[in-house]
């Protein structure tokens, strides 16, 4: 701060102090901004997350065109999960599934990763907690202690884990991995701490077919919750009672 | 009454020394396939994210069921007071702990980050059926080694009321031990071939098989090494009864398991496959499992109506229960994650991911030296507690003085 002293009275520059005032309000209230976009309260990535936001994921399928994988990339290169030319051991935190009705001959690419449930089986079976759910709905593995039994794997009906099984290179820092441990979406949580984008919804909004809305389901004026309230959306394998935070429409 | 003596293991053929060498080669090559895996990881296995649970489970699992099974003959005595099965109480209690170590080996040693053992023995979720087993692993250890102490300790073997006491103890955490290991599979609601109770009693019923095919094994070899009959032909007898009712009985359980899947609407694909289509899963279920595994050992007992063919169709029919054992956890572990997830039901799925396609699965060589050295690590141990403690049943009897 600037100023300058006359015997007792410290006599401040008004303009620097405007100045400076204002940077600090745009400071405090730029992530909120960016974070009132996508519909959620926000926080600064050092504070805890918070059971008031309940992230979520609504995907329109007819908006998400055949052949396109802009999600799937943008994660890979966010999160560093390179493809080594081995499929069946290769990690894969979001596809796309291609369904087809046998009998109408109807076709949807569906792109799946974590569903983020609330009630996670992978969380429930995980022996030592390294399979968790924030406050704020998000599933992780903590790799510090995941000893790799793949349990989680077992459980989780949506095959969205997968298992680090050779060496890594070139990782991410802010997305850290380990042979010999389980991985999974993060919804970039990194990204959403510093009030940005999961990269799949971001690229698919940039570049594809904007199929994806991500928000909080806790704020009933967010996009999300508007549209979750609005249109017919189903989960995948709902009777399964997990509660994905992930929803599809038109599926 | 006859007064019963224990020996340690001191006398024995040089053949032994063979058995002990062939073990510990098996069982160096295992810890070096798991220092393989753990240095190059897992890409060196035939394991891959569709089949996360390959043949060192296979073998951990039937070693697990084994070990509480293995303990039965000391139950059979102690709870269920059969004085005939009393000799046979010790040398059951230290397979049973030796084959549960040997399980328990295969599996840590099997895991991404097995240096992380004592995160997983530090930090628990308690919803988790697998801390719940890491307990009741341990517990089973302390518990049957308590239970050995109170028949074998002079001062505490005098206590009928700590003898009964351990030996319901032991008995009931057997059971809940084998109801858990049943249940980390009949939890996994995802899994159409899982995702049922009655894997809990059919896995209690396959522990007492195999935990039995064990115990005669290691009583055959140790008669032959030591020179000395350990099981009369009364045993023999009994063991053949026993092991012709737990094979029926899996077999029960077994058919009322895919009898129940094939009945729920939406289970008959998993069925079919497993059952029909399923190639190598197929194959070892009706040719490993019920053929070799069941009906043939069953035929082999039935016949033995004489003492001498006893003698001889008893450890074939063992070998070929365990034969039977593997293929039979084959298939409810690999063949059971071979066939794909439904997530999109009565949808035509495809991906990059192998979403509606039968997994693969080709075991590679670490993994079955390390599955078999957990055999070897129980063995060993057996062996080497049989030297260094009296285990091992005198079965000349004499009259007591106190009679």
């Amino acid at each position: 701060m600037s100023a300058e002293s006359y015997g007792s009275h410290p006599v401040v520059d008004r303009r620097v102090l405007l100045r400076g005032a204002g940077g600090f309000l745009v400071t405090l209230l730029a992530p909120g901004v960016t974070l009132y976009a996508f519909g959620a309260a926000g926080h600064a990535s050092e504070a805890p997350a918070s059971s008031k936001v309940r992230w979520a994921l609504l995907i329109d399928l007819s908006k998400c065109p055949a052949g396109c994988d802009l999600c799937v990339t943008a994660c890979r290169d966010e999160n560093g999960w390179q493809q080594n030319g081995r499929p069946e051991t290769d990690p894969q935190w979001i596809r796309k599934v291609k369904l087809r009705d046998g009998r109408t001959g109807e076709y949807r690419e569906v792109p799946v990763m974590c569903q983020h449930c609330d009630k996670p089986a992978c969380v429930d079976v995980c022996p030592t907690g390294a399979s968790f759910k924030r406050a704020d709905g998000i599933v992780l593995v903590d790799k510090h202690i995941c000893i790799g039994c793949r349990f989680c794997m077992m459980a989780c009906p949506y095959k969205a884990r997968s298992f680090v099984h050779q060496p890594l290179t070139d990782q991410k820092p802010w997305a850290p991995r380990g042979k010999g441990t389980v991985e999974a979406c993060t919804f970039c949580v990194h990204r959403l701490d510093s009030a940005r984008l999961p990269a799949c919804v971001e690229a698919c909004a940039v570049k594809g077919g904007g199929a994806m809305t991500f928000g909080d389901l806790n704020d009933p004026t967010s996009e999300v919750s508007k549209a979750v309230a609005k249109y017919a959306t189903s989960q995948v394998r709902a009777d399964l009672g997990l509660e994905p935070a992930v929803r599809y429409r038109n599926l | 009454m006859t007064k019963l003596k224990f020996h340690r293991l001191e006398q024995h053929r040089p053949t032994l020394w063979v058995l002990v060498g062939l073990h510990v080669v098996v069982l160096a090559l295992g810890f070096g396939a798991a220092l393989y895996m753990e240095e190059h990881g897992h890409i060196v296995s035939g394991m891959n994210n569709q089949i996360v649970w390959g043949l060192p489970h296979v073998f951990a699992v039937l070693l697990i069921l084994a070990a509480s099974g293995a303990l039965n003959l000391a139950s059979i005595s102690s709870v269920f007071n059969r004085l005939a099965y009393k000799p046979y109480a010790r040398l059951s209690g230290i397979v049973a702990i030796a084959l549960l170590v040997g399980g328990l080996a295969v599996l840590v040693l099997d895991l991404g980050r097995p240096e992380r053992l004592v995160v997983a023995m530090t930090t628990y979720n308690f919803k988790s059926i697998f801390a719940w087993n890491i307990y009741l692993y341990s517990g089973f250890v302390l518990v049957v080694g308590a239970y050995l102490f109170s028949m074998m300790d002079r001062r505490a073997s005098q206590s009928v009321v700590l003898g009964n006491t351990m030996a319901w103890v032991a008995f009931s955490w057997r059971l809940i031990l084998t109801t858990g290991t049943g249940l980390i599979f009949g939890f996994l609601a995802a899994r159409e071939a899982y995702d049922a109770a009655i894997m809990a009693p059919l896995f209690i019923a396959a522990s007492f098989l195999y935990g039995l095919a064990f115990m005669v094994l290691v009583l055959v070899v140790m008669s032959r090494e030591t020179g000395n009959e350990l099981a009369t032909e009364e045993i023999a007898g009994k063991f053949r009864g026993l092991l012709s009712i737990f094979a029926l009985s899996v077999l029960y359980f077994t058919i009322v398991h895919h009898l129940t899947k094939f009945y729920t609407g939406g289970h008959q694909g998993v069925e079919l496959f497993l059952l029909r289509d399923g190639g190598v899963y197929t194959l070892a279920f009706w040719g490993g499992q019920i053929v070799c595994g069941t009906l043939l050992p069953l035929g082999l007992l039935a016949r033995a109506r004489d003492s001498a063919t006893v003698r001889w169709s008893l450890p074939l029919a063992s070998v070929l229960f365990l034969i039977g054992g593997v293929a039979q956890i084959y298939v409810i572990i690999i063949g059971g994650q071979a066939y794909p997830l439904k997530l999109f039901p009565g949808m035509e799925v495809s991906s990059s991911f192998f979403d509606g396609v039968i997994a693969s699965y080709q075991p590679s060589l670490p993994e079955l030296v390390l599955g078999l050295s957990g055999i070897s690590l129980a063995m060993l141990l057996t062996t080497l507690a049989l030297r260094l403690m009296p285990f091992l049943p005198e079965m000349r009897t004499k009259r007591s003085d106190a009679a």
